[in-house]
């Protein structure tokens, strides 16, 4: 059914369409829409028998799942920013025990300062806790990215995290088609657990592992995230055949052809930037854009082979290893590895700024000049860094850098865009 | 605010086009600066940058006309709606009537026409009738649906004539401003 439709309302119904069995859950902006949606389905016994727990923490919510899905139940939570790193080592611990929870990502920054805007400081902060990373670029690609979730966490044994940038997607009203009960379940079959807390059948999970096997167990849980890139490529491709449209896989091309600089981005800022690539298309320049749509595993033989022949790539990512840059970059970099082709950083839309067409335009100028700095901050407002250090130089309490740089941008509160 | 915004989308897919509302990603409290934004367009839309050159604009509350610059970027051939019970010239907006075309401004006022209809002071819905009569971007028929989707029962049938009487109040305030504003400037 089509509708006009907030992206959180989409995702509670196509997270509902996939019948969970246990809904764990602590509320956190932007993430709150699609709790209290869940919560109201389950309420109303639109969602089976499923039980909605409210936990006292995201630590507490992720926990419970963990239980649960030990127990055989189908499990999901949704979470952000700080809730995410408080349920830090509940994520570790549900990867290493393969135990196949499907989270949505309501992308947000980390604090502090605090923010409750978007960027990917969060799923990015987790990256490597061995969950798959989904991301979705616009309301209806969250949505299809749920239901194959939910099959790959089963198929695999191994949880998947659904990011979707926060306010951009989850408050954003876009036509979204959403799928019947009837075509859900013919592509999800119930869930088939691998391993399973039974009283009749006793057994421990969870053991203490020594060094005599512990590397093995890891190996084995980095073999599920390789064995992820085949079984995304394959539920692609199920999911076009029984949906008609395509939605997740590994990497999108977008007009690659001939092109001699490439935009790569995660997430929603590729709609944007596929603006901006049809623009510059109609005025002769050879450019194109890759989206990376699963960031773990990360796709290096994909985001190779869409990369190589082009002699620049621009990285444009909404994170920022502190003390280093890019992330995402150097992702990109170990893919093109032995390959003459330019990756450039570009740092941007951090804390919720808006990415526009007006500044990327001005950014791909640059660097197709050669004249981009690396890493590149994408509308720093230089000024206000400077004098800002400057004023940390002249005394040793200088004080909160947040409150002084907020009172040179004159603002009390977040400017409006 | 936000949900003017979602029923101009609403309204805009069910007379079968593409659109796209959402949120300034404000403060999160009551009575602070909000804005909200939507695109309506002909195919499907993918830009997420906020909307800077609006072709619409509609202020909902008078008071913030001086407070926060809200002009910049509106198209000279845009539309202005305004939810006062003052006349345009009188709120010191002379630049910007000069620059607008006369029939793409109205001055409405939506939140008594609300509190009638509604028995609540909150113009929201009834102003998306005005965006129609201005502008026919989006129908009063699709206008009233989205309203009463949003709404179900007594409040959106309350909510949909109160749009009804904006967009009424729209269509028959053209001429009788239009006279007034060529006679201020002739004073």
């Amino acid at each position: 059914m089509r509708l006009q439709i907030e992206g959180s309302q989409a995702v509670a119904a196509a997270v509902a369409l996939c019948r969970p069995e246990v809904i764990s859950c602590y509320p956190i902006t932007p993430q709150t829409h699609i709790v209290e949606r869940l919560s109201e389905l389950v309420r109303n016994g639109k969602i089976g028998s499923c039980r909605f727990i409210n936990a006292e923490s995201e630590f507490g919510a992720l926990s419970i799942l963990i239980g649960a899905s030990a127990a055989g139940a189908r499990t999901y939570t949704a979470t952000a920013s700080q809730g995410l790193l408080f349920m830090t080592e509940a994520v570790y611990n549900a990867s290493g025990l393969g135990l196949p929870s499907v989270m949505t990502i309501g992308n947000r920054a980390i604090g502090a300062p605090i923010n409750i805007w978007n960027d990917h400081s969060d799923s990015m902060a987790l990256r490597d806790a061995g969950w798959i990373q989904l991301h979705a670029e616009s309301n209806q690609e969250a949505v299809d990215l749920h239901v194959q979730a939910f099959r790959l966490a089963e198929t695999l044994s191994c949880p998947v995290m659904v990011c979707m940038d926060g306010f951009v997607l989850t408050h954003a009203y876009e036509p979204v088609d959403l799928p019947t009960q009837e075509q859900v379940d013919a592509f999800l079959p119930p869930y088939e657990p691998v391993q399973l807390l039974d009283p009749d059948d006793p057994m421990t999970i969870g053991a203490m592992v020594g060094p005599e096997a512990f590397a093995e167990v890891r190996y084995l849980t980095h073999h599920t995230q390789l064995r992820a890139l085949e079984e995304i490529v394959t539920l692609e491709a199920e999911f076009l055949r029984q949906f008609g449209r395509a939605s997740g896989g590994l990497i999108e091309r977008y007009r690659t052809e001939d092109a001699e600089t490439i935009l790569v981005a995660l997430g929603s800022v590729n709609g944007t930037i596929r603006e901006v690539v049809d623009e510059l298309r109609d005025a002769g320049v050879a450019i194109g854009s890759l989206k990376i749509g699963a960031y773990r595993p990360f796709p290096v033989g994909a985001v190779r082979e869409a990369l190589h022949p082009c002699r620049r790539a621009i990285v444009v990512e909404k994170d920022l290893a502190l003390g280093k840059g890019g992330i995402v970059s150097s992702d990109v970099k170990m893919a093109l590895r032995g390959l003459p082709v330019i990756v450039q950083t570009v740092i941007a839309g951090l804390g919720g700024r808006s990415i526009t067409k007006a500044s990327l335009f001005q950014m791909i100028n640059e660097a197709r000049a050669g004249k981009l700095d690396e890493p590149h901050f994408l509308d720093l407002d230089w000024d206000v860094i400077r004098k800002e250090l400057a004023r940390r130089q002249q005394r040793r309490r200088s004080g909160p850098t947040a409150e002084h740089v907020l009172r040179q941008v004159n603002s009390v509160a977040s400017k409006m865009v | 605010m936000v949900t003017a915004a979602e029923l101009v989308a609403v309204a805009a897919f069910l007379d079968g086009k593409y659109a796209q509302a959402f949120p300034s990603f404000g403060s999160e409290r009551m009575g602070a600066p909000v804005m909200a934004f939507c695109r309506i367009s002909e195919r499907a839309i993918r830009l997420r940058e906020p909307v800077m050159k609006p072709d619409a604009l509609i202020i909902q509350d008078p008071t913030l006309l001086h407070q926060v610059d809200l002009f910049t970027g509106l198209s000279p051939s845009g539309y202005l709606l305004l939810n006062t019970s003052q006349e345009p010239h009188r709120l010191g907006l002379d630049d910007l009537m000069a620059r607008l075309p006369a029939a793409h401004i109205r001055a409405v006022p939506a939140t008594e026409i609300a509190f009638k209809q509604t028995g609540r002071p909150i113009p929201n819905a009834a102003l998306i009738g005005g965006l129609a009569a201005l502008t026919g971007w989006v129908t009063l028929e699709s206008v009233r649906k989205a309203i009463s989707q949003k709404f179900p029962g007594r409040v959106g049938a309350a909510n949909a004539a109160a749009a009804q009487a904006v967009y009424e109040a729209v269509r028959s305030s053209r001429t009788a401003s239009e006279r007034e504003r060529t006679h201020a400037v002739a004073d």
